[in-house]
């Protein structure tokens, strides 16, 4: 098939492993191997995609239907779209991998439901990967919105209902009032939603114009959770560990930056950008982000929690990579979606394993509890070092890039709050590991004997995704070579 | 055959009223109904295609050539009104075999779809003719059959709301026959095209402003615009699940046409809007609909009168585009018109499935019906979606157009009413939402899912909801044609 066909075809694969977790509702274990499956195929097409972006030869884009005259249902592939898209079906296969043994751990209920909206929202996700226009963008975007809804409110506690509506609140509020006003007034101004090579707003209004145009974007885009509207993210933790994982350590928050940085390189253009003076209070909006979610996440003791506000504050990284308007943020920002993916899901898959193996959730009760479960937290310690940005983990091969982007802006200050935020970083995430190895059990703790590890399949997932952590710091090429790609098109690799 | 569709359109529903009500047991009225219904539904697509083909259909009566004869003309404005009209009625009949029995008692059951029919008839006799007094005729004859029906209902305040729609209604249409019969002393003319060519020669008198005035109150009390609104909620709230689903997706659809057919076509753009500056009367009113309705909503304990107070926002939303006088404006609020119908016609359908089952639509009663009546619920969520815009739906498509509308004219502060009406909307819906997949419902009750007989109906439109939303082209594509020949005067 086509190419663009192809592309659609990867995000109909999830839709019809949702199907398959339907039917086999009453057979868990076939179920979940349906999902696994399912996963597999998708990741082996989505890699085939590759093959394609690297030839760059015949064109990508499949249309479904023209919605109203002028405005396309379509796909279309290029690198930044397939980095996002290889992140987010690989970490599905490894993240149901996860959830197998932590909803069958903690005795969770309603695990079809649980599965079926997870798929969806793999899909969706996807969607928004392959969007070839703002159009098509959107709509995954708010699908994406209303299918995690479910399993964030899994629980239907009153606590789940109340974080429910903040979450959707929020979301829909920011891409109702302020995206959707983007899309239509960037289609009045450019007569299309296409993203194009170069961007499409250029020379179509002033610059105090199109300046509102991106702030309208920035905000709008409330899954890149910039401050103020980044407190849905938090309200999330309520729901399963696996969908604070996948979902608000990958896929939700993923497609927010994604769509910031794909609005910044095909609908703005990097040279547009770096004209408009709030390009630049933007990255300082974000930078603001960085620092504020850092100093936050200092005082959590709820390690989800914690590691909600880090997850705010390292969006911000990929957004401010987008807004320095130079390739190196460009290829800094969607480098960090990948190595952030990876070492934030492995930290949240150990908060949940420490809550079903050892029934904890605040940090100042994990003191020793690294004796019992000397696997997880070493795990821990690994995608921590990605997060703050060293090595032997990948994180720090994007931070090189963005700290070159902000020098190529002539940003010194953003250089500092990058390197603050770093510093702040290690502080409040190496605290758990050290302190689980390091410290005594607290009084009246009650933690096992000898060694007492999350359920296998959850300590699997995790120390794939530590090992990739590290892999990724070896081998960044395939995430370099991407986004490169982006910043140059056309230019033969 | 085919040449006489216009008026075969309105006279087969008109003589098989009598016949429903003549045959005294409901169940074979209501095959009748159905008849006449799918009649209507026909001929309403092969009008459509006949127009989109050939341009403008005109009818003589009886062969008799205006301006003294009657003329039924039908452009694409109104073969897209009766399609919508004929569409709905055609989905509701076969709901209603169910609903009605349910709500309305069997020796009534004849009468109840005699008068359907009339409703039905009478709201296709606006839409279909030339002729302004003939408008008159069939507004009296919607009219009546719709406080009839209203008062069917099965809890007993439907009776106050039928007599507060009575006195309203009435009087709105009297304004309108007093605006009709000024227009006529000082052209002598009945017939629309004529009206639209003698007006501008007399339009500088003290008569014609007066008669637009008339003509003006008349009809917003008719589509509901605030502050002429206030029959609406309860005659919604109380009147038998069909009817509301019937009537919420059409009466003010109809009169929505209305206020295009006078204002565009027969006073001309130009007279309305630059001489008598009607925009300044109806944006303003229109933005306080949408926003003052939809906050009311919210607090709505009933949720059959929450929908209402929906509704009467979303005529805010047609009336806004229209107000705009340009042809992106207008036809998004002809596009609306044809979206909420669908839109409202699922939701209340959904409520008549919960109402079937439960026996009330208040909301506590709902806890937990995401469970109990799952598919039931799943409808009213799309429909839900879909009024408050989500992409893939109609809804979304409406709002595409208006916040285009309005950013055309530069106009910031209106697009963001539009938008935040959105928001609002999903403050409402999602209060249902809540309400039914996270409340418990008592396993005494035994509510069980809706029969397929409401179902079927209700998933039809919901579907179509989804459908017109992703392939908007036909609709779009209409709207838009409607209103470039709306705005261009009379073609």
């Amino acid at each position: 098939m086509s190419p663009g066909a192809l592309a659609a075809f990867c995000v109909l694969l999830p839709v019809v492993a949702a199907g398959l977790v339907l039917l086999f509702r009453n057979a868990p274990n076939v179920r979940e191997g349906a999902t696994l499956l399912m996963g597999g195929a998708t990741f082996y097409h989505v890699w085939a995609l590759l093959h394609y972006v690297r030839d760059h030869e015949e064109s990508l884009r499949f249309s479904l239907v023209e919605v109203v005259p002028g405005v396309e249902l379509a796909f279309d592939v290029e690198p930044l779209g397939l980095l996002f898209a290889l992140v987010a079906s690989f970490l599905w296969i490894v993240t149901t991998l996860y959830a197998v043994g932590y909803m069958r751990g903690h005795h969770e209920e309603n695990q079809t439901r649980f599965f079926f909206f997870f798929a969806v929202s793999i899909a969706a996700a996807l969607g928004v990967a392959f969007s070839a226009n703002l159009f098509t963008l959107f709509a995954f975007y708010e699908v994406l919105t209303l299918c995690t809804f479910p399993l964030v409110t899994h629980h239907q506690t009153e606590e789940a209902k109340r974080a429910g509506r903040v979450y959707l609140g929020i979301l829909l509020t920011t891409s109702i009032a302020f995206q959707l006003l983007a899309i239509i007034w960037t289609w009045q101004l450019a007569g299309t939603v296409e993203f194009r090579d170069g961007g499409i707003l250029a020379g179509t209004a002033t610059s105090g114009v199109l300046g509102a145009i991106l702030i309208l974007y920035v905000f709008g885009v409330g899954k890149a959770a910039v401050m103020p509207f980044h407190r849905w993210l938090p309200a999330a933790m309520v729901a399963p560990t696996p969908v604070s994982a996948l979902l608000h350590a990958v896929a939700v928050v993923k497609a927010g930056v994604f769509t910031v940085l794909k609005v910044a390189v095909y609908v703005f253009g990097i040279d547009l950008l770096g004209t408009l003076s709030a390009t630049t209070w933007l990255a300082w909006v974000a930078a603001a982000t960085i620092i504020l979610g850092s100093l936050v996440a200092f005082r959590k003791d709820n390690l989800k929690a914690r590691l909600a506000y880090s997850t705010i504050s390292q969006l911000s990284y990929i957004v401010l990579g987008a807004l320095l308007a130079n390739e190196w943020g460009i290829i800094g920002g969607g480098m960090h979606i990948a190595m952030h993916a990876f070492g934030k899901i492995t930290l949240f898959f150990v908060a949940g394993a420490v809550m079903v193996a050892a029934h904890e959730k605040e940090i100042s009760r994990m003191h020793g509890l690294g004796r019992t479960m000397p696997i997880t937290f070493a795990a821990f310690f690994v995608g921590s070092l990605s997060i703050i940005g060293l090595p032997p983990a990948g994180g720090s091969w994007s931070k090189w890039f963005l700290g070159m982007g902000t020098l190529e802006a002539g940003q010194v200050g953003l250089l500092a709050v990058l390197m603050v935020s770093s510093l702040l970083s290690l502080y409040y995430l190496l605290e758990v590991p050290v302190k689980a190895f390091f410290f005594r059990p607290p009084e009246g703790s009650h933690h096992a004997e000898g060694i007492h590890e999350a359920p296998l399949p959850s300590l699997i997932a995790i120390v794939v995704t530590a090992v990739a952590t590290v892999g990724l710091f070896l081998w960044p090429d395939l995430a370099y070579e991407l986004m490169s790609m982006v910043v140059s098109p056309g230019v033969a690799e | 055959m085919s040449r006489h569709l216009p008026v075969l359109l309105v006279v087969v529903p008109l003589m098989a009223a009598p016949i429903a009500a003549l045959v005294m047991r409901a169940r074979a009225a209501w095959l009748v109904a159905l008849a006449a219904s799918w009649w209507a539904f026909g001929v309403s697509l092969a009008l459509l295609r006949r127009v989109l083909a050939e341009g403008v259909i005109s009818y003589e009566l009886g062969g008799w050539a205006p301006p003294v004869g009657i003329e039924y003309r039908v452009d694409e404005a109104n073969a897209f009104v009766i399609l919508i009209v004929a569409a709905i009625g055609a989905i509701v009949v076969p709901f209603a075999r169910q609903s009605v029995e349910a709500e309305v008692s069997e020796d009534r059951g004849a009468l109840f779809y005699s008068a359907f029919i009339l409703c039905l008839t009478g709201l296709l006799g606006i839409a279909v003719t030339g002729d302004v007094f003939n408008v008159f005729v069939f507004l009296e004859i919607s009219s009546l059959s719709a406080y009839a029906l209203i008062a069917l209902g099965p809890d007993r305040r439907a009776l106050t709301a039928s007599y507060q729609y009575l006195i309203l209604g009435s009087v709105g249409a009297t304004f309108i026959v007093i605006g009709i019969g000024l227009m006529y002393v000082m052209t002598g003319t009945l017939n629309m095209a004529d009206l639209a060519e003698r007006l501008p020669a007399v339009s500088g008198t003290r008569t014609i402003p007066v008669a637009f005035t008339f003509l003006t109150v008349g009809i917003t009390l008719k589509l509901a615009l605030f502050p002429l609104h206030l029959w609406l909620p309860n005659a919604y709230a109380y009147a038998p699940s069909a009817v509301t689903a019937f009537i919420a997706a059409t009466a003010t659809k109809v009169a929505v046409y209305l206020l295009l057919r006078f204002f565009f076509t027969i006073f001309g753009a130009a007279f309305s809007f630059d001489t008598m500056q009607l925009d300044r009367i109806l944006m303003p009113l229109a933005l306080v609909a949408i926003l003052s309705m939809s906050l009311v909503a919210v607090y709505q304990r009933n949720v059959k009168r929450l929908l209402a107070y929906s509704s009467v926002a979303q005529i805010g939303y047609m009336v806004l585009g229209i107000s705009f006088a340009s042809v992106l404006g207008v036809s998004a609020g002809i596009l609306h018109l044809f979206n909420h119908a669908l839109i409202k016609g699922a939701l209340f359908m959904a409520l008549g499935c919960v109402m079937y089952r439960v026996g009330s639509v208040r909301l506590d009663s709902m806890a937990g019906l995401g469970r109990a009546m799952p598919w039931t619920m799943a409808a009213f969520v799309v429909g839900g979606l879909s009024l408050i815009g989500v992409p893939l739906t109609v809804g979304f498509v409406s709002k595409w157009y208006l916040v285009q509308a309005a950013l055309e004219q530069g106009n910031w502060p209106v697009a963001a009413v539009v938008l935040m009406g959105s928001l609002l909307a999903v403050v409402y819906v999602w209060k249902v939402v809540e309400v039914a997949y996270f409340g418990e419902v008592s396993p005494e009750a035994g509510i069980r899912e809706a029969p397929l007989g409401l179902l079927v109906p209700t998933w039809t439109l919901v579907l179509a909801n989804l459908y017109f939303g992703i392939d908007a082209s036909l609709t779009a594509g209409v709207a838009t044609r409607a209103a470039e020949v709306l705005i261009g005067g009379l073609p």
